[in-house]
């Protein structure tokens, strides 16, 4: 397994980032698809103002329908998100996020240290879970104007992938969005920018620390239909898993942490061929796999 | 097999989750959002 199954991905995530953000007359004209396909979510953070965007964001469709007056419990968009972390988990975030690619790409500028973790890494790490109970859940539901409908806080105050994927290039094309804009657009372009210049240093850092979405899948890992599995007949605990992990997951202990995405360097790096998936062919009888 | 009860289960049930929520009108709220600009999202407000 070598750099065929790194640059897979990575077409992957082009490819299904081009598909599903295909309507080019969006970014021509400066507006954004408005068919049918826009009932179905997109599995990834792609937001539904990006003017190429042909479906939903799931957290955006999350605080449209708890922010809604006629719904307080979200069937429709919960149920999507519970599919598809039931089979695939944090594999999204890895393979089908459009910020999770810019954020790969990002990291891939050479010529600088590259960051393992920032001081308070635990806590920061938590923060994800308090972004969407906070912003995703609870203030979109209980903070309502006059008629009683909420406001998308999250995408409101925090989304980058919004900002990039739809803010940018719709102020870009639209006089009138561009006389619109305020100290929300600085305030979220700041945000965005901070991100960018810490994805050059750090791996994945929205993902880390901050992502709603990520929040969700995470806890599905451990039980996702595509799971990691260590054989431990063929594991011999030498860590190499774990420094070649840039999220500095110790793989051969935690195969289906919370934190993995599914990148697949640990499956490279490892000498023994020790981390398998639970698509791939069972190993042979003497090994016995263990999944954490 | 077993192994992946708990995932199929979830799987059924999120199925489930959806096609009520599409059923009782949550689907057509999710797509009334997606057609119009997100003025909070692009950073208007």
């Amino acid at each position: 397994m070598g750099k065929g199954k790194g640059r897979m991905r990575l077409w992957c995530q082009l490819a299904f980032t081009a598909v599903s953000n295909g309507y080019v007359q969006g970014f021509a004209q400066g507006k954004i698809y408005t068919g049918g396909t826009k009932t179905v979510c997109l599995p990834g953070l792609n937001c539904y103002s990006c003017p190429g965007s042909l479906g939903a964001c799931p957290i955006g469709a999350l605080q449209a329908v708890l922010g809604s007056r006629n719904f307080r419990f979200p069937f429709y968009v919960l149920g999507f998100l519970m599919m598809v972390g039931a089979v695939l988990g944090r594999a999204v975030c890895g393979w089908l996020c459009p910020f999770g690619l810019v954020q790969d790409l990002l990291y891939k500028i050479p010529g600088v240290k590259k960051l393992r973790r920032l001081p308070g890494e635990k806590a920061l790490r938590r923060l994800k879970y308090v972004v969407l109970l906070l912003l995703v859940v609870l203030l979109p539901s209980v903070v309502v104007d006059v008629v009683g409908q909420g406001s998308p806080w999250f995408c409101k105050y925090l989304c980058p992938s919004g900002t990039l994927l739809g803010g940018v290039p719709l102020v870009a094309a639209n006089e009138g969005l561009r006389s619109a804009t305020g100290d929300l657009f600085v305030w979220k372009v700041a945000v965005l920018a901070v991100l960018l210049v810490l994805s050059v240093f750090l791996y994945r850092p929205f993902c880390r620390y901050l992502c709603p979405l990520g929040a969700i899948y995470g806890p599905f890992n451990r039980f996702a239909l595509y799971r990691f599995r260590v054989e431990r007949d063929a594991c011999v605990a030498c860590g190499r898993c774990q420094k070649a992990c840039k999220l500095d997951i110790p793989v051969w202990e935690k195969p289906n942490s919370a934190e993995c995405i599914r990148c697949g360097d640990c499956r490279r790096a490892c000498p023994h061929g020790a981390i398998r998936t639970t698509w791939e062919r069972k190993p042979c009888a003497a090994a016995q796999p263990s999944e954490k | 097999m077993r192994r992946a009860l708990p995932a199929l289960g979830v799987l059924v049930l999120g199925a489930v989750f959806l096609a009520v929520g599409a059923a009782r009108g949550e689907a057509a709220t999710v797509l009334q959002k997606a057609v119009r600009i997100c003025m909070e999202c692009i950073g208007i407000g």
